[in-house]
């Protein structure tokens, strides 16, 4: 015991002073310590955008109920999309990519380690700038504080005459800041993966997560930008007093519609094409085979960010566009059903007859699985024009882009939580609260969001601040509440996990799953320098090739 | 059975030709110039959307008059940066900072040329970003892309400064490179905003 403390005692003794350890990570520019840096900042956030879920969950709990009062409501769902796309969701992707895509392609560092960090420090500004607004967003007029206008923004919700005060000019700023960062990182991550490779890693030898998240940058530097130019429209008009979406000027709000879903759709690949890129490191290495059909997995990600610029409007059908746009958006949307498919297909031959571990990272990725099935079926009924015109705006839609959102995408984030967590941290969590996390958190999501499905097909809208008893909507709203507090409490867990497992985790060594790409060829955590010469590869599984030197994937390749 | 074993398993492949990347530097401005042209497609889309549906006040037709010599400047300004380029890439730093110095004047002359006709509309014409969709548009349109031109003139200006100081050598000769690629999509897009709204808009 003694001889355990001495050393500790004298590890304690070589760590750095706490302001010198604060001032090297805020002013790091190290890919990978940005990397924690934006994933810190995305589960704080994360957790913000929770209790405000569970805000709203209570208020909804039972009919006529008064927890908050309908303006805090409004605020709180508002806050709560804003908060968990873009500042959980995004800097969660972009987090991983920074820490994972230099790794994967034995690279030093990024293209442009500088504008990495300027680029997270534009998005955690933006961040804190949106929730300034609960301070500081009260203005001259008196009236709000938190924006209270939908994540969306609707015109003319947001022109002066009905947003006074500043809370939606906070929301505009946080946006534009954080975009002006996404978009920066996004060029570094592209270039990252055209400039940084190295030697003989050619772009069909890369690991598919390189492909996806660049196919990911090259969504965000198309699609960010419209937003960009939509923020910056609605400055126009707040501010310089512009007609863009004033309806009395000849200004039109449908625009802003156009413009904001031009933006809107492709962010769901943004979120969700990084998911997938977690699935195809994940699901091999658990099944303990090689990918299958890896050029046809890169031509289905190539196709569906190409086929997601194209179908914004199917979240406007209610406006009422006319037959042939309406039949081109129904068409586009469910075209993005083909490549999705196929990567469905691909992941479960990648299982089909491979000798499965069913570790944390893995269960995550199967519950992706069958829960991403069921939110595209969801999805293909939403694009049916006339089947949208009866469920659009209702707790339906609610209930599908959270199976997207939840259900698909944080389920694998929390997988490649678990999977990475030993490169991170250098030291393994703890499988038996991993397990917790997951079974606790698969009941709650299904508690919750299987059953949003039926008050939406009862037709409950969605943002409405109470209800009447009777409709047949009590019960659901109900159970839905209970699923949240399972949600909670999993989320708890794993956080308590990480913390735990960061402080008195086993120590994991550089290869703890026998993985076979490159990240898991240097130490854990790496050095600063990521390796200390850089690789060679031959095949798309470098340290298959180096394990089975008789055997070398190149062989077939 | 000896031609087979020398491409068995065990035969190493000799190594693979020289090993080439893509510079950063053009790539990393290629991908800004797809956002930016991203944010000015908005723009224009726009700009095009709502011509001829002011409701008051100055018309498009009776305020415009289609700034050629500016145009001229501009346009003209992508060949100097070319030659500068072209100069300081074979060694002739005297060539690169005349054609430079060119650029920037020519880039000075556009944003002047913009502010003189702004001023003309707002006091003249009557035309401000608040009258009506118009201005609102037009303001916003040109006023982005004048904003882009002086913040290419910012970065033009500066590299300019370390070639009178002397300090800008051959091996420079790359990054001034990017610089004019960012130059060039300036241009290029008062291309369209020229057609969008002094030609078609009018």
């Amino acid at each position: 015991m003694s001889a355990a403390r001495a050393t500790v005692a004298v590890v304690r003794s070589e760590r750095a002073p706490l302001v010198d350890t604060l001032h090297e990570w805020v002013t790091t520019v190290d890919h990978k310590r940005l990397g924690i840096l934006y994933i810190i900042y995305a589960l704080l956030f994360l957790a913000f955008g929770g209790i405000e879920a569970i805000i709203i969950r209570i208020q909804l709990i039972r009919p006529h109920n008064t927890f908050v009062s309908p303006q805090v409501f409004n605020r709180m769902f508002t806050m709560h999309g804003t908060t968990m796309i873009f500042f959980a969701a995004m800097p969660l992707v972009f987090g991983f990519a920074n820490y994972l895509v230099p790794l994967m392609i034995g690279a030093r560092d990024t293209a442009f380690p500088r504008l990495n960090a300027f680029s997270f420090w534009l998005t955690a500004f933006g961040g804190l700038l949106l929730y300034f607004s609960f301070l500081g967003g009260n203005g001259l007029y008196g009236a709000g504080n938190a924006p209270d206008v939908g994540w969306f923004a609707y015109a003319p919700l947001t022109s002066r005459t009905f947003s006074p005060g500043h809370s939606t000019d906070f929301w505009i700023l946080a946006l534009l800041l954080s975009g002006i960062g996404s978009m920066g990182t996004a060029i570094n991550i592209a270039a990252t993966v055209l400039c940084m490779r190295c030697p003989g890693m050619t772009l069909g030898k890369m690991p598919l997560l390189a492909w996806l998240n660049f196919t990911m940058a090259g969504l965000v530097i198309l699609s960010m930008s419209p937003l960009t130019a939509a923020q910056l429209m609605l400055l126009v008009d707040r501010y310089l007093g512009g007609h863009f979406f004033d309806v009395q000027a000849g200004g039109s709000a449908v625009l802003w519609m156009h413009f904001f879903w031009i933006f809107g759709h492709p962010e769901v690949y943004v979120l969700a094409i990084p998911a997938f890129a977690f699935a195809s490191e994940i699901i091999p290495v658990f099944s303990r085979k090689p990918i299958f059909g890896y050029p046809v997995m890169v031509a289905a990600t190539l196709a569906i960010g190409f086929i997601s610029m194209s179908v914004w409007a199917h979240h406007m059908f209610t406006v009422g566009m006319t037959s042939a746009g309406n039949t081109f958006f129904v068409l586009s949307t469910m075209a993005i059903a083909v490549p999705t498919g196929i990567k469905i297909f691909n992941w479960l031959a990648t299982i089909w007859g491979g000798k499965v571990q069913y570790r944390t990272p893995m269960l995550f990725c199967v519950a992706f699985l069958f829960q991403f099935l069921i939110a595209g079926l969801t999805g293909i009924m939403l694009a049916a024009a006339p089947f949208d015109w009866q469920l659009s705006g209702s707790y339906f839609v609610v209930a599908h882009f959270h199976y997207v959102i939840v259900g698909g995408i944080l389920f694998t984030i929390f997988g490649a939580f678990y999977y990475w967590f030993p490169k991170m941290s250098g030291r393994m969590y703890n499988e038996a609260l991993g397990k917790v996390h997951f079974w606790l958190f698969t009941a709650g999501f299904h508690l919750t969001f299987d059953f949003m499905h039926v008050p939406g097909v009862l037709g409950m809208p969605r943002r409405i601040y109470t209800y009447e008893p009777g409709r047949g909507w009590d019960i659901w709203n109900l159970v839905i509440t209970i699923g949240v507090l399972f949600q909670a409490v999993a989320t708890l867990v794993f956080l308590g996990n990480l913390l735990w497992s960061k402080l008195w985790g086993k120590v994991a060594g550089s290869d703890p799953w026998d993985g076979w790409t490159l990240e898991w060829s240097t130490a854990s955590p790496p050095p600063a320098y990521n390796f200390p010469s850089l690789p060679e590869v031959r095949s798309r599984r470098p340290l298959w090739d180096l394990k089975h030197p008789e055997d070398p994937d190149w062989h077939y390749e | 059975m000896r031609a087979l074993t020398t491409t068995g398993p065990e035969h190493v492949p000799e190594r693979q030709p020289e090993w080439r990347l893509p510079a950063r530097g053009p790539v990393a401005m290629y991908f800004l110039i797809a956002a930016e042209a991203a944010i000015f497609t908005i723009f224009v889309v726009a700009y095009i959307f709502y011509v001829g549906k002011s409701a008051t006040g100055p018309q498009p037709a009776a305020v415009l008059h289609a700034p050629l010599f500016l145009t001229a400047c501009l346009l003209s300004s992508s060949l100097t940066t070319h030659l500068a380029v072209r100069g300081l890439r074979s060694r002739n730093v005297r060539r690169f900072t005349w054609w430079w110095c060119g650029t920037v004047i020519l880039g000075g002359i556009f944003v002047a040329g913009t502010a003189r006709e702004w001023r003309h509309l707002v006091y003249q014409d009557g035309l401000t970003i608040q009258t009506n969709l118009f201005g609102t548009t037009y303001y916003s349109l040109v006023g982005l892309h004048a904003f882009h031109v002086i913040a290419g003139l910012l970065a033009l200006a500066v590299v300019l400064v370390f070639a009178i100081r002397g300090d800008v050598r051959q091996e420079h000769s790359a990054r001034t490179e990017v610089l004019s690629m960012y130059w060039h999509f300036v241009d290029a897009v008062w291309v369209v905003i020229f057609t969008v709204v002094y030609l078609i808009g009018r």
